[in-house]
């Protein structure tokens, strides 16, 4: 039933669709977090410190968190393997700005930034997190995160190339969240709030996110 | 008005293609492009030479037989007409049009900008029916209630003339908006509901085997479809099949 259901090309959308909202999910979560970090140190120690210690959160989720992302990063590249093939001949003259949006069009795009953007953010705070807890047993220090967070954003550069991350991340967001409710089938009477919830979305977090990075890289 | 044609030509399936540039003159702006094409062809055959093969039937933009992709759009840069219905006055002296076939794997090419489109008709024959009942006990269709917001959305979608636009001007050659409409004109009245389930998912079976790409939600479909079929449909055929896969 399911098998049959995700070897269709209708349930590896709806496959993609359920992965891209869980992701969507988690990074609303993550910006909420970060967030507190502008206005206060102590919350956002507490956060991370819970986020980084609960065995639940470490154990249970962060593993499917990975699996999500791999999956639809995988999932990605199979759908646009298959939809090159599906026109072994390009046109001469292929007039797609005409209708359609360009970031409707570039999401296999935006996907290769986000995803280079996602090694770069491992490289800098997973990794380095992961050999304190799970490699070099340091001592739980609860209130180190703050000090952390704020150390990394003082190199210019990175703040740059985080902000034009966070650029491509909402060009995919605000076609993905619209798209993903379309590839399971939401009621048509909503759609055009769904695309303003999308839009509205997709703007705001990678704003946010823009934001804190720059607040932290001004003001220490 | 002059016009600098670039055209596609290709022998057959399994000869290479090429776009091959034609001049032709004294257009008229009221003539259809088909009109366009018959003078150019007549001036193609006086000069000996073979001329540009293309589909064309009704010419009244019924029957779903034009295609054409002029200058990157279906059906050219009209909106909800085929390129039957596509007037020269859309175009200007001097310019430059490129005609080429609608490109998908599951359309081959036959010659120049003729495509073999049966790939919907193995589509339609693997469900896009109603099973009537011919005995004589057969019930009026008109005497079965029907709401009016199903009976108006199933004639919107009934209007789908199968020309293969929304394929040609998919960047994936997804045929999604085509299989949508049909599955719903049945889905969405009384006499279609008994055959739904296996309706949709025979026909999105034979939709994934022909080799069309996946729907990725751009909506070019939509803007190009000469009887302007909404998105929504893909959106409720995508409903409709995770439903029926998960009842049988």
């Amino acid at each position: 039933m399911l098998k049959k259901l995700f070897n269709s090309s209708i349930g590896r959308k709806i496959a993609m669709a359920l992965s891209g909202i869980f992701l969507i999910v988690f990074l609303t979560q993550h910006f909420l977090i970060n967030i507190t970090s502008v206005f206060s140190d102590s919350l956002f120690n507490w956060l991370s410190h819970f986020m980084g210690t609960n065995p639940l959160v470490q154990f249970v989720l962060q593993p499917i968190l990975i699996a999500g992302v791999l999956f639809h990063f995988v999932m990605g590249f199979i759908l646009d393997y298959q939809n090159r093939k599906a026109r072994p001949v390009n046109y001469a003259v292929f007039s797609s700005s005409k209708n359609s949006l360009m970031v409707s069009r570039y999401m296999i795009l935006s996907g290769i930034v986000i995803l280079s953007f996602l090694g770069l953010h491992f490289y800098d705070f997973w990794i380095p997190e992961m050999e304190y807890k799970y490699i070099e047993f340091k001592p739980d220090d609860p209130n180190r995160y703050h000090h952390e967070l704020v150390e990394k954003f003082q190199d210019p550069i990175k703040v740059v190339f985080y902000c034009i991350s966070f650029v491509f991340l909402a060009l995919h967001l605000v076609h993905g969240l619209a798209s993903s409710t379309q590839s399971l089938g939401t009621s048509n009477r909503y759609s055009s709030l769904i695309k303003k919830i999308s839009y509205s979305f997709g703007i705001f977090i990678p704003l946010g996110f823009c934001f804190i990075a720059i607040y932290h890289f001004l003001s220490h | 008005m002059k016009l600098f044609l670039k055209i596609w030509r290709q022998k057959d399936s399994k000869e290479k293609g090429k776009i091959v540039n034609y001049e032709i003159d004294k257009i008229s702006e009221d003539m259809s492009f088909l009109e366009m094409m018959d003078v150019l062809n007549e001036k193609i055959v006086l000069e000996g030479g073979d001329p540009v093969a293309f589909d064309h039937d009704c010419r009244e933009g019924i029957c779903g037989s034009c295609s054409m992709f002029i200058n990157g759009e279906p059906h050219g840069p009209d909106r909800g007409v085929t390129t039957c219905q596509l007037h020269m006055r859309k175009f200007k002296d001097g310019d430059t049009i490129y005609i080429e076939p609608f490109r998908s794997r599951a359309f081959p090419i036959i010659k120049d900008l003729v495509v073999d489109r049966t790939a919907f008709d193995r589509i339609q024959q693997a469900g896009g029916y109603i099973s009537i009942n011919t005995s004589g006990n057969t019930l009026d269709a008109n005497t079965i209630p029907i709401e009016k917001e199903n009976a108006d959305k199933a004639f919107d979608a009934a209007t789908c003339i199968g020309c293969g636009a929304c394929v040609a001007t998919c960047k994936n050659s997804s045929a999604m908006l085509f299989v949508s409409a049909k599955v719903s004109q049945f889905s969405l009245l009384p006499q279609g509901k008994v055959e739904a389930t296996d309706r949709v998912l025979n026909m999105v079976k034979q939709m994934d085997l022909e080799g069309f790409g996946n729907c990725t939600n751009t909506g070019a479909c939509h803007v190009e479809c000469p009887k302007g079929i909404s998105l929504d449909y893909i959106a409720k055929l995508n409903n409709e099949y995770a439903k029926a896969s998960l009842k049988k």
